[in-house]
């Protein structure tokens, strides 16, 4: 989704646009309908959305070929979200429906906020692809499927007993509700890159560029950015980069003269504000947070790390970037992964810690320190389906209730959460922010979703970052060094690092004296360290922003609150229901603890409070505990995002009984 | 793939710590907190305080520059006692704060105080894995080969067979030789001292902290109160008038191996093993002793001689430093990616910062 809202002048109408958004790059096409050379003649229709689930075997290159034209999409001006959809196994047999890999991209000429419910386009390379997404598909949809797999030995492996495809037609046609287009993919890529000497086995894993040229031709993708990316990709390889550039052309030249294809597709650029805008990653976004935040305090990041999914990808991108200062350490377990970043923390650097779920209990007793030692540390949890190894692959926001109270004694923590790809820049930033301030660990809650999900991002200019002053101690001539003493406004101790004469002292895991710091047993003080260091974290609520309401009547008698990644799910279910004629307020918190200080007030407002979450209830049961507020929760764990629209059905609900009237939703496409 | 690293070697350990200015000069005082130091009174640990507090000053380094860090037990409170910067972090974890710290900060003198529990039972993985990295930093591992701070039980380094409170029929796990280990881990520095012998410890301990590199140093300590005399079968050794039979076999780099009253016992070579073996000097002769060589790249003799340790009630073992090998260190290699990396840009970080964002397919809406 694009975070910034219409340009005004675009807002009310998209034709407005037209003449500054529409296209300018390459491949400038007609519109209605014209006729080849070769005397087809094609029609072209427009579609202000589509959603496309590229689909195969885990070795077929979807998640690229997704990637690829989620690029192309994005350099394109649409606005797009991405839901990459992978097994846990690196190549899972063969053939099978576990080894389906998928990518989803959701692409529009505007605003939109998931990557779709239900594709309306299934690219699928095998007849296990077919068998693993079909349920998913709605009446109507267009499948483009690849012939050369449906042998009888891999239909047997996806549990067909007689071929979908010869059915076609038939009055028992279980593809009968769909638009199918039969193609051998793989033959044609064959044929088309015969001029390298390829084997057949290598020349037909160009396939997937085949088909990436298909489809690029089917919505008018620009090319160009595809055919740099393959030409850096094999440079090494000269003959795997034609043959790859070869398929991707002749899969583009397939659409255009084929007469199987009578229709392509256009979809204009979404309007935007104005500004620079790239295609990002929910962990690529994060990583730049982080080294963003390690420019803008002046401190050397330090990234202490295990491998672990779906949390590596940033451990991958920030090893490239010492140009920064960027030190990143591949630990020998998740345990000195934070031992680590403590121990840099310690010695004066942005110490930096990334993992998922399983990592987090695994650091538990280490973030119980970094409280204890009020050290500042960012600890990322990219969370995943649990328990234990759970759904390794696959998105969940169950570990909320593990940020806040996943450790002994009482060890609070401040917990920040991004609600898109692009977001996790800022919350990056925001919790480096709160870490170096209040002098202590910092949870970033992200999620497998956001992590691999992209989407449209206005690149901030580095100005308007935060400033963030690490206001490391100094000694005071004739004073005592007291470790323990309190900013007045913050609540945090002094952050003495080695090296600084006159600060020599001990912390450590043990309660320390109020003040200077030293071991005690002392009841009372025992008492008051627990007490200030809760009272410490409460006050950084001080520090944030009012919460944000989108209430546009003012007259909403319900509230839809989350958190995390929800966020374009309930916005789009939120304009279903108002698309209906309902009032409906939104608000999501970014700030999980402490919460904004406003949020009490707030709920109250409001006669009935929903909580969407990827989890049995999480957050609900905060808000309950804290406000005492009667909160209803709708939940849902399957791996997936949450579907826009059964939660619109839920707020439908929700509303009618709010209201005392019952609430029909128009129709069920995606807004 | 790999790359050739290419890197420079520093001399010593603390080549990068900034050290006193002229005239200035540190005394054991100066290196002792005002805190109480409340271990059992006849407890080893006071000893190997008393001569790393004694040893400290002769490194003539800058005090806020040198860092303690430890565990969990009785010997992890060690750096309350030391005014020096010191964190007491939590059980078995020391090595990778230390980790942390060594690579973040060059101009520190980074110590691991740790013990038999900690280091080689919770914290195993992270000790083996410091020693392989060859992170600069000096290990001083207090092998009392009991449990203290729990009151008791036998720890990965008691001998089998031993009553405790959690094994009253003995207990049946064969213990680690933190020697052998650490050899085993690929550590490029591995000595072994005794409490009592203030001597030895301390020129064990000048020894590790000039090594560069991850420097392993097990400190036999005496724990009156639940292991009392686990080291006695050595203490005598050596003493005047003493005839033990050569309980401490002395490793000194350069010296051929020899121990017992007048050196009458030898390491030789053991044809059938390949490993080593004790022999009387007089039937050998001399010449078939072999001559303790530190620097030996190939560990293979310095872990024979490690196996020379009792595993059971302690009898014998080799003291001294068993290896010493220059090997690149983690910390200096990491600054080194780091400083090559950055000797390639230019700009201001903002700058590169907006570089770093601005990259790749980007389009503008006017």
């Amino acid at each position: 989704m694009l975070l910034v809202l219409f340009r005004p002048e675009c807002g009310a109408s998209h034709g407005a646009c037209e003449g500054s958004h529409y296209r300018g790059k390459d491949q400038p096409r007609a519109k209605g309908r014209r006729t080849l050379s070769n005397g087809v003649s094609k029609q072209v229709k427009q579609l202000d959305r589509v959603v496309i689930r590229f689909a195969g075997d885990s070795g077929d290159g979807m998640q690229l070929t997704g990637d690829r034209f989620t690029q192309e999409s994005a350099v394109f001006g649409n606005d797009l979200m991405t839901l990459p959809n992978f097994p846990a196994e690196i190549r899972a047999p063969q053939g099978t429906i576990p080894g389906v890999s998928s990518f989803q991209v959701h692409f529009a000429d505007h605003d939109i906020m998931t990557a779709g419910d239900a594709p309306d386009v299934l690219v699928a390379m095998n007849p296990a692809a077919l068998k693993a997404n079909l349920g998913d598909l709605p009446k109507g949809a267009t499948i483009i499927v690849d012939t050369a797999d449906f042998t009888t030995r891999n239909l047997a492996k996806a549990g067909y007993d007689t071929n979908p495809l010869s059915l076609v037609g038939d009055a028992n046609d279980p593809l009968g509700s769909f638009q199918v287009f039969p193609v051998d993919l793989t033959g044609m890529t064959v044929e088309a890159v015969k001029q390298y000497g390829l084997s057949r086995k290598d020349a037909s894993r160009a396939k997937n560029m085949f088909a990436l040229g298909l489809l690029s031709w089917m919505y008018g993708r620009p090319t160009s950015s595809t055919i740099a990316f393959l030409e850096k990709r094999f440079a090494k390889v000269p003959d795997i980069r034609d043959a790859n550039i070869t398929a991707f052309k002749t899969g583009w030249n397939f659409g255009e003269t084929t007469e199987a294809f009578a229709v392509s597709y256009e979809i204009r650029p979404a309007p935007a504000a104005p500004g620079t805008y790239r295609n990002i990653t929910g962990n690529l976004a994060l990583a730049y947070g982080l080294i963003a935040a390690g420019v803008r305090s002046g401190l050397p990041l330090f990234l202490g790390s295990y491998p672990i999914t779906p949390a590596s990808d940033i451990l991958h991108e920030l090893s490239k970037h010492k140009a920064f200062g960027v030190t990143t350490f591949q630990a020998e377990d998740e345990i000195a992964g934070i031992g680590s970043a403590i121990g840099a923390s310690y010695a004066g650097s942005l110490g930096v810690t990334t993992t998922s779920g399983p990592g987090i209990a695994l650091k538990s007793e280490a973030i119980g320190l970094a409280v204890m030692t009020e050290l500042p540390l960012l600890v990322v949890n990219v969370q995943r389906g649990g328990p234990s190894t759970g759904l390794p692959t696959k998105t969940e926001q169950s570990d909320l209730l593990q940020a806040m109270f996943g450790r002994n004694g009482e060890a609070p923590i401040p917990i920040v959460a991004p609600s898109t790809p692009g977001d996790c820049f800022s919350a990056a930033v925001e919790a480096a922010r709160i870490a170096v301030t209040y002098r202590t660990p910092v949870m970033l809650l992200s999620d497998g979703y956001l992590a691999n999900g992209s989407e449209p991002w206005q690149i901030p200019s580095v100005d308007s970052l935060p400033q963030i002053d690490p206001r490391f101690a100094v000694a005071v001539e004739g004073e005592e060094f007291m470790p323990y003493a309190r900013d007045e406004a913050t609540l945090a101790r002094p952050w003495a690092i080695p090296g600084t004469a006159g600060l020599e002292h001990r912390i450590g895991g043990l309660e320390k004296g109020d003040g200077h710091g030293n071991i005690s047993y002392d009841p009372a003080n025992h008492e008051l360290m627990v007490r200030t260091r809760a009272a410490k974290i409460a006050a950084i609520a001080d520090s944030l922003p009012p919460l944000e309401v989108d209430d546009p009547s003012g007259e909403a008698k319900v509230l839809v609150i989350g958190w995390g990644s929800t966020y374009g799910p309930i916005g789009s279910a939120i304009r279903h229901v108002r698309k209906a004629g309902h009032h409906v307020a939104q608000a999501h918190l970014r700030h999980l603890n402490p919460f904004p200080k406003d949020l009490g007030e707030i709920l109250k407002r409001y006669d009935k409070v929903l909580v969407p979450e990827m989890n049995l209830g999480q957050l609900r049961m905060l808000l309950r505990a804290e406000y005492l507020v009667d909160a209803h929760g709708f939940n849902v764990v399957r791996g997936l995002p949450i579907k826009s629209n059964e939660l619109a059905e839920a707020i439908a609900r929700l509303v009618g009984e709010a209201e005392g009237v019952t609430v029909t939703l128009q129709n069920d496409e995606e807004l | 793939m790999s790359v050739d690293l290419n890197l420079p070697t520093y001399r010593s350990g603390t080549d990068l710590v900034p050290s006193l200015d002229e005239g200035e000069t540190q005394t054991g005082k100066d290196f002792t907190s005002d805190q109480e130091v409340r271990w059992c009174p006849g407890c080893g640990d006071y000893a190997v305080l008393k001569a790393v507090q004694g040893f400290l000053p002769d490194l003539g380094l800058r005090r806020e520059n040198i860092v303690f860090i430890s565990g969990i037990g009785c010997s992890s409170r060690f750096p309350y006692y030391l005014d020096t910067f010191g964190v007491h972090s939590i059980h078995g974890r020391a090595p990778s704060i230390a980790t942390g710290l060594a690579t973040a900060r060059e101009d520190l003198s980074v110590w691991v105080v740790t013990g038999d529990g900690d280091a080689l039972s919770i914290g195993g993985n992270h000790l083996i894995h410091a020693l392989r990295r060859n992170v600069n930093m000096t290990i001083l591992l207090f092998n009392n080969r009991i449990y203290g701070l729990t009151k008791g039980q036998y720890s990965p380094t008691s001998e089998t067979g031993k009553v405790t409170k959690s094994t009253p029929a003995g207990s049946i796990d064969h213990p680690f030789n933190p020697v052998s280990l650490a050899l085993g881990a690929e550590a490029s520095f591995v000595a072994r001292t005794i409490d009592s012998d203030r001597k030895h410890l301390t020129s064990v301990l000048a020894a590790a902290a000039a090594h560069r590199g991850t420097s392993l140093v097990e400190i036999y300590q005496n724990c009156p109160i639940f292991n009392d005399g686990a080291f006695d079968g050595l203490k005598t050794s050596g003493q005047q008038g003493s005839d033990d039979g050569g309980a401490i076999i002395p490793l000194v780099h350069g010296e051929p191996i020899v121990f017992g009253t007048d050196g009458a016992k030898g390491l030789i070579r053991d044809a059938v093993t390949g490993g080593v073996k004790v022999a009387p000097v007089a039937d050998v002769g001399l010449d078939a002793v072999i001559v303790h060589d530190a620097h030996n790249p190939d560990p293979t003799t310095a872990f024979a001689i490690s196996r020379l340790t009792d595993a059971g009630v302690l009898h014998q073992s080799p003291i001294g430093i068993f290896r010493q090998v220059a090997r690149p260190t983690y910390d200096d290699q990491a600054r080194d990616q780091i400083a090559k990396a950055q000797g390639g840009v230019s700009g201001s970080p903002e700058d590169r910062l907006a570089a770093l964002l601005n990259a790749g397919d980007t389009w503008s809406v006017a």
